[in-house]
């Protein structure tokens, strides 16, 4: 393939240095993610695949190898370009939702706008992503807590879209929602998918992962290719 | 429209701990209350003591002899003169000569002696004066200057003291020394209040004519010293020269007492216990200092997950950073303006208290302290905002995020 890859692992390895011996979480792994697929990585708790979420987040960087996210190679970067990273090319939707609490479910998503482009929303951009997320202007005035997790889960895709991102990375974004909202969510990210957009999932649950193109399977830190 | 965000997260999150941010701002409030009503108080009694002792520090006592020299506090009160050592007329012409142009130069003869007041006797302080120095340095409260022998001038303590009116009579002499000059003299006048002076206490005193004086005492142009009030208390130091080197330039004839140095003495002495009690009044600030650091690691530490959030969705370490630093400065602000407004009132109580007056309370030297303290409160909270704020920006945002 000719494209440059969004997400390429080469031969990462994460160490974990402790007293009592170094601790292994993610051990040579090799991986490619192409722009636009949806994928699913699915792993057994301990397997290394929140490790690989926090490399690929720009949250943290690998003890050796080479791990480029949009052609860029994140391991020698300052964690003022690792920020920037994270603000610009990565769109995050956590499990618990991590929305601010302090400020209202439109700040929420204005917030990184701000972040990048040091000036408010003018662009009626915020009201749209709302909008499309199904969010309508009286829910947008609440703080994130007079919200349900549905609700709130809504606003979180909304903040992750709001800087168009090349990755949307979803850490069990249906851990803490009920069946039938889970399901909604999960449409929600199947339509960004046929929109165009790089999707990775992280999840341990099958019937979730399913719904993914395909699915990496990651035991013991390594790419488990039964 | 441009609004800062980072200034938003911190201006809510004070707010949404409003009991807590007021608490540590009274932290502050009561430091910029305490620091500023201090030096105000400090400020108006310098100025006030300055203005006081100004009045009567303008006054260059020249006394016969080498001996000590300036920084005399009593122009000579008491000091029976005796016969060699007084300043001749020679001298006082010299001394009129060289420092007239400075300001008005008056000789002044000064005795203690036994007076007897109906059966009552005591003793007093005498003056006696030249006609025409009375005129221009006695003000008269009640009657008028003596013109003859028979007749005194009384100074109003005295008068009181005495129960002494116009025409009550006086016996000045011992009359059981057998060799003493005994005069009866009668009250013409009573002296205005002067309060206490260098070069002439009249308010305790009885002065007579010159005439009257060497008639009693004898040694007509012998005076015990020579006053001379400067129309400018800032050529002190010159006239004094001026005197020195006239009559002192074989032998120490003469001694100058400059008042105006005794005020600068005290004048320093009010302004290091300023000083101190303003260092005392720091140490409330240091308590306030503890108390925003306390508040502020609070924060820090409840509020992990959330900088964890906003760092893993592009927040700079620098903004976290921000967000705690304008937290601390918000807290400083507020309480250095409550602070600043509350010293107005209080540090005017404390003037009024203190120094009993308030007419030097809106001068620029006073009211300078309110700025002054507001900008130690401030600063004091920034600096103690640093640590954790620096906390927070340098949290793990992996760590954060997994806190609850």
């Amino acid at each position: 393939m000719t494209a440059v890859p969004v997400i390429e692992l080469v031969d990462v390895s994460k160490i974990y240095p402790l007293a009592s011996g170094d601790v292994v979480a993610l051990d040579h792994l090799s991986i490619r993610i192409e722009r636009g697929e949806f994928v699913a990585i699915m792993g057994p708790s301990g397997s290394g695949k929140s490790t690989l979420l926090n490399q690929i987040g720009g949250l943290d960087v690998p003890t050796s190898g080479i791990l480029r996210i949009t052609g860029k190679n994140i391991r020698k970067m300052s964690d003022e370009k690792l920020t920037d990273l994270r603000l610009n090319a990565i769109g995050y939707i956590f499990q618990k939702f991590n929305l601010i609490p302090l400020l209202s479910a439109y700040e929420n998503v204005e917030y990184p706008y701000i972040l990048k482009h040091r000036c408010n929303d003018t662009t009626g951009r915020v009201s749209k992503l709302l909008s499309e997320v199904g969010i309508n202007k009286r829910l947008a005035e609440h703080k994130p807590a007079e919200l349900s997790g549905g609700q709130q889960q809504r606003v979180a895709i909304a903040r992750a879209l709001i800087n168009d991102p090349d990755i949307l990375l979803c850490d069990e974004p249906t851990g803490n929602l009920d069946t039938k909202t889970g399901a909604q969510i999960m449409e929600m990210l199947a339509t960004l998918h046929k929109q165009g957009r790089t999707i990775i999932i992280v999840t341990h649950d099958p019937l979730i992962g399913a719904q993914a193109e395909r699915i990496i399977r990651i035991k013991d830190g390594k790419v488990d290719e039964a | 429209m441009k609004k800062d965000i980072i200034l938003q997260l911190s201006i809510r999150s004070i707010r949404l701990n409003f009991l807590r941010s007021l608490l540590a701002a009274i932290g502050i409030v009561i430091g910029v209350v305490a620091i500023s009503s201090m030096g105000m108080m400090g400020a108006n009694m310098t100025m006030s003591v300055t203005e006081e002792l100004s009045a009567m520090a303008n006054v260059l006592v020249v006394k016969p002899g080498g001996g000590g020299g300036g920084g005399g506090f009593m122009g000579g009160g008491g000091g029976s003169s005796s016969s060699d050592d007084y300043i001749d007329k020679e001298q006082f012409a010299d001394i009129e000569r060289t420092a007239g142009k400075y300001g008005n130069v008056y000789p002044l003869y000064q005795e203690s002696d036994t007076v007897k007041i109906r059966e009552d006797e005591r003793r007093s302080t005498i003056y006696g004066m030249r006609d025409e120095d009375m005129a221009t340095i006695l003000v008269v409260e009640n009657g008028t200057l003596p013109q003859t022998s028979g007749s005194v001038i009384v100074g109003p303590t005295f008068a009181e003291n005495n129960d002494l009116v116009i025409g009550s009579r006086i016996t000045i002499g011992d009359e059981d020394d057998e060799e003493a000059i005994i005069q009866k003299v009668r009250v013409v006048g009573i002296l205005e209040e002067k309060g206490m002076s260098m070069d002439l206490n009249s308010d305790n005193a009885i002065i007579m004519t010159e005439k009257t004086f060497t008639g009693l005492y004898g040694g007509e142009g012998e005076y015990t010293q020579v006053n001379v009030i400067l129309d400018d208390i800032d050529d002190a130091d010159t006239a004094t020269e001026a005197i020195e080197n006239q009559l002192n330039r074989k032998e120490d004839e003469v001694a100058v007492q400059d008042s105006s140095r005794m005020m600068e003495s005290i004048t320093s002495t009010v302004s290091t216990m300023t000083t101190f009690v303003m260092a005392i009044a720091g140490i409330s600030l240091l308590v306030a200092a503890t108390s925003i650091f306390n508040v502020m690691m609070m924060s820090v530490t409840e509020r992990v997950r959330e900088i964890g959030i906003l760092r893993s969705i592009g927040t700079q370490k620098g903004e976290v950073l921000r967000m705690f630093i304008y937290e601390a400065v918000i807290l400083g602000l507020v309480g250095a303006v409550i602070g600043a407004i509350m010293s107005l009132l209080l540090g005017w109580l404390v003037v009024l208290a203190m120094v009993g007056t308030t007419d030097y309370f809106f001068t620029y030297q006073s009211l300078i302290y309110v700025p002054v303290s507001m900008t130690i409160g401030i600063v004091i909270c920034v600096v103690s905002g640093v640590y954790p704020a620096w906390r927070a920006a340098n949290l793990d945002p992996i760590e954060a995020l997994r806190a609850d």
